[in-house]
């Protein structure tokens, strides 16, 4: 069978099993387009903005596990999908975007739309590709799959000129099943004899503290998670990214640790004497002022990423492999094992984080006549029965969703942590919504992202897409507003937004359902109509109280028993340092 | 510290892009970077020479490693290693007593004058980087027009050796 260029890479993408192709068209992918007309396996979505395409592919890739798929022009539409490709990058979701290039003869001369997409990218994607020549075409489409999805997943840009998609220049098909690269082979099994020094010193525990991220989302290990967990019967908190990868109802789950993460969780972190972190990076916003980070404790360290492992916290087991086969491995030296964990001693130290738990460090006043965002994502959870997808854009709604929605499963919770993208939830929402269209796909926004990416809302309209919309409106940028009442003396430099869009006449002018909710005793009826139209995007303007802040907070610079805890809570509410 | 990287990296246009934009973005230190094809086309040879503690290297190392063009990596400083630079230097040699000492003083380094002209000449010299740079201070009565300096290149002692 002899193909051209633009059917071949439409051709791979069937082959490697790519239902959604998430894009934009433009002169230099012209080829390519006219190559997707001619089939029907692979459904290409028009967005209505390349990030947009980005994001939604990556929505679709949080939700799935799978790639997601892009494409996008040259030039502008290159350069339109970075912030999406970065915002992949940071968060390690696999994904291939092809972007078109000006006709290799053209490369170089400033040709209309050239930019340098391979260099301008190249510090955000796991790997790129430029395709030179159309007998490398299918190959380099399985190595971008190969290396997005496997290891530690990233995306990857193949960058594709012109001339290569020619459909007078035809070459015979041929898709290779497998593909191995001498210089790129990811480790998956951890070191046996490291496996077992970090079960020795778990056991050997009288404080244990177990601490998980998006790895094990990523890596699918959230029933070899839980085996664990419940194995050791220690206490076990996540990232903002790690939401869902381990039941937030559970008992022994601390909640969220970090700047905005639960009392108990930061202080049992503060006062572990081993600490496990699994699929984790110790991350900025979740270590605190490094000095005093977990200043007792010894660290076992898995992930699959060895540049992940001491990057920022030195560490004293670590372990370089898939969390999955790291854990299941685990879980049997554990089954198999004759010692036990120090029963008494961790006794002891369940009874001390009881007592930081009954402390209500995520209480906020019930009482007002302003609608509460804790308690609008609370309903949520509620009338959503806790198992919606859930995407968000970035602020303090993303805060308050995290904290208050209680995620059960994994895959559920989709967000921007690394990069902390505006923008992202409605795109995201896209992609999940195609992936999943009988689930319910909630958008939990501010009314300062979704104008990032609002135009999607067109999108929403020709695909059918009956996302919610749950936009905590607070007239703030409000994370920007909270940072400059706690460090700028309440100098709110325009961290607040004039002339807002009516939203629901927007939404209405964009085909879909708009309300707003200004009271609170309307929102539970409003939000079960919302959500009874199955079939039809909802965007609810929800008027929060403007005042509210994200607590508890570390402060930049300090340790995570100096949180700045809720007015409404019973603890002090300036950072007392507390001694565990 | 002073550490020397070698690095076996696939010969695509771009791979010495990759690793030049490791150290930028990232911070790290580089001192030298030399970079050619070896024996087997398909592969580029690599000699970094960077500075930074024990962990900042390390890091390096990992992050380096993790550039998915990077076949194989050795740190030569973890043992005995040779390491070498070249140097082209170009000397004003104009009287007879310049000329004298400026030959004298190449012979004492084992430099090779390779171009002479009437009032210039221009020696070729090879070894450690500690050795060009007293080769250069031993010039300090001469004038010195100009100096390229290849970088360091370095190989492990004995039976180590970097390749696929
Ligand atoms: C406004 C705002 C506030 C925030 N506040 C907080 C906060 O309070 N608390 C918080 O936790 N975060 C917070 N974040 C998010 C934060 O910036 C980071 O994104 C997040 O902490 C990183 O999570 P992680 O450590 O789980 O790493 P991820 O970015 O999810 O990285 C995953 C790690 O797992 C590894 N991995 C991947 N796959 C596998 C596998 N198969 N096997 C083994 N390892 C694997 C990777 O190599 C990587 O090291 C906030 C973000 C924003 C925007
Ligand atoms: C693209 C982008 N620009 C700027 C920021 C910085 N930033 C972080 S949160 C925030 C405010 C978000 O406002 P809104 O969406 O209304 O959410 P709120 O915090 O009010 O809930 C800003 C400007 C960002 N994260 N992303
Ligand atoms: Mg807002």
């Amino acid at each position: 069978m002899e193909l051209s260029g633009g059917e071949i890479l439409i051709r791979c993408l069937k082959d490697e099993g790519v239902d959604y192709l998430f894009g934009y068209p433009g002169g230099a992918v012209l080829h390519i387009y006219d190559a997707l007309y001619q089939q029907e396996d692979v459904n290409h979505i028009l967005v209505r903005h390349e990030q947009a395409a980005t994001h939604a592919a990556d929505g679709y890739a949080r939700a799935t596990g799978k790639p997601g798929v892009v494409l996008v022009t040259s030039g502008p539409g290159a350069t339109n999908a970075v912030t999406g490709i970065a915002t992949a990058f940071m968060d390690s979701i696999p994904m291939v975007v092809i972007t078109g290039q000006v006709p290799s003869a053209n490369i170089g001369s400033d040709a209309f739309q050239e930019v340098d997409s391979v260099g301008i990218t190249r510090p955000c994607v796991k790997h790129n590709f430029l395709v030179k020549d159309i007998n490398k075409l299918a190959e380099t489409v399985k190595k971008a799959f190969y290396v997005a999805t496997t290891g530690r997943p990233g995306p990857v840009v193949i960058d594709v000129p012109k001339d290569i998609t020619d459909p007078a220049i035809k070459i015979p098909y041929n898709y290779p099943d497998k593909v191995t690269m001498r210089s790129y082979q990811p480790t998956m099994k951890g070191h046996t004899g490291q496996i077992k020094r970090a079960i020795e010193l778990l056991l050997t525990a009288k404080k244990p503290m177990i601490y998980t991220g998006g790895g094990v989302v990523l890596g699918n290990a959230s029933d070899e998670l839980r085996t664990f967990v419940r194995q050791l019967g220690y206490p076990v908190t996540t990232t903002l990214m790690g939401l869902g990868s381990f039941p937030a109802s559970d008992p022994q789950f601390l909640g969220m640790l970090g700047m905005h993460g639960t009392y108990e969780a930061n202080m049992a972190m503060h006062g572990c004497d081993v600490l496990i972190a699994i699929g984790a990076r110790f991350d900025d916003r979740v270590t605190g002022k490094i000095a005093e980070f977990c200043p007792d404790a010894e660290i076992i360290h898995i992930d699959i990423d060895p540049s992940s492992i001491s990057k920022t916290i030195v560490v004293d087991v670590p372990i370089v492999g898939d969390v999955a086969t790291v854990l299941q491995e685990m879980n049997h030296l554990l089954k198999t094992s004759k010692k036990q964990p120090q029963k008494k001693a961790v006794e002891a130290w369940w009874q001390t984080i009881n007592s930081w738990r009954a402390k209500n460090c995520m209480t906020y006043d019930h009482h007002s006549d302003k609608i509460k965002p804790q308690a609008a994502i609370e309903l949520l959870h509620e009338i959503t029965n806790g198992d919606a997808y859930v995407t968000s854009d970035v602020g303090q709604h993303q805060m308050w969703a995290a904290q208050y929605y209680g995620f059960e499963k994994p895959n559920r919770w989709i967000n921007s942590g690394g990069l902390g993208t505006m923008g992202f939830g409605l795109p995201a929402a896209m992609g999940v919504q195609l992936a999943f269209p009988d689930e319910t796909v909630v958008c939990v926004t501010g009314e300062g992202s979704i104008q990032m990416c609002i135009q999607e809302l067109s999108t929403c309209l020709q695909y059918g897409l009956p996302i919610k919309i749950i936009a905590l409106n607070n007239r703030y940028l409000g994370m920007v507003r909270q940072w400059q009442e706690f460090f700028y003396e309440n100098r709110y430099s325009h961290s607040y937004m004039e002339s807002l869009p009516d939203f629901v006449k927007l939404t209405e002018s964009y085909g879909h359902v708009g309300m707003r909710v200004e009271r609170p005793e309307d929102l539970k009826p409003m939000m079960e109509k919302a959500f009874a139209m199955k079939d039809r995007l909802v965007f609810m303007d929800i008027v929060t109280d403007q005042a509210e802040n994200v607590y508890p907070m570390i402060m930049a610079g300090k340790a995570h028993n100096e949180m700045h805890m809720s007015p409404n809570c019973e603890l002090p509410q300036s950072p007392e340092r507390e001694l565990s | 510290m002073r550490h020397i990287i070698s690095i076996l990296i696939e010969n695509e246009a771009g791979a010495l892009s990759r690793v030049a934009g490791l150290f930028s973005a990232r911070g790290y230190n580089i001192e030298s970077l030399t970079v050619a094809p070896t024996e087997d086309p398909s592969l580029s040879r690599m000699t970094i020479v960077t500075t930074g503690t024990e962990r900042i290297v390390e890091q390096i190392i990992k992050q380096l490693n993790k550039l998915i063009d990077v076949v194989k990596l050795l740190e030569l400083t973890d043992g005995p290693h040779i390491e070498r630079e070249m140097m082209l230097i170009k000397v004003k040699a104009s009287t007879m007593a310049q000329r004298e000492d400026v030959k004298r003083l190449a012979d004492i380094f084992r430099g090779n004058i390779i171009d002479v002209s009437p009032t210039i000449f221009t020696i070729e010299l090879t070894g450690s980087g500690d050795k060009l740079d007293s080769f250069i201070d031993s010039l300090a009565e001469h004038k010195i027009l100009e100096t390229v300096r290849s970088g360091a290149s370095g190989i492990a002692r004995g039976d180590k050796c970097l390749h696929v």
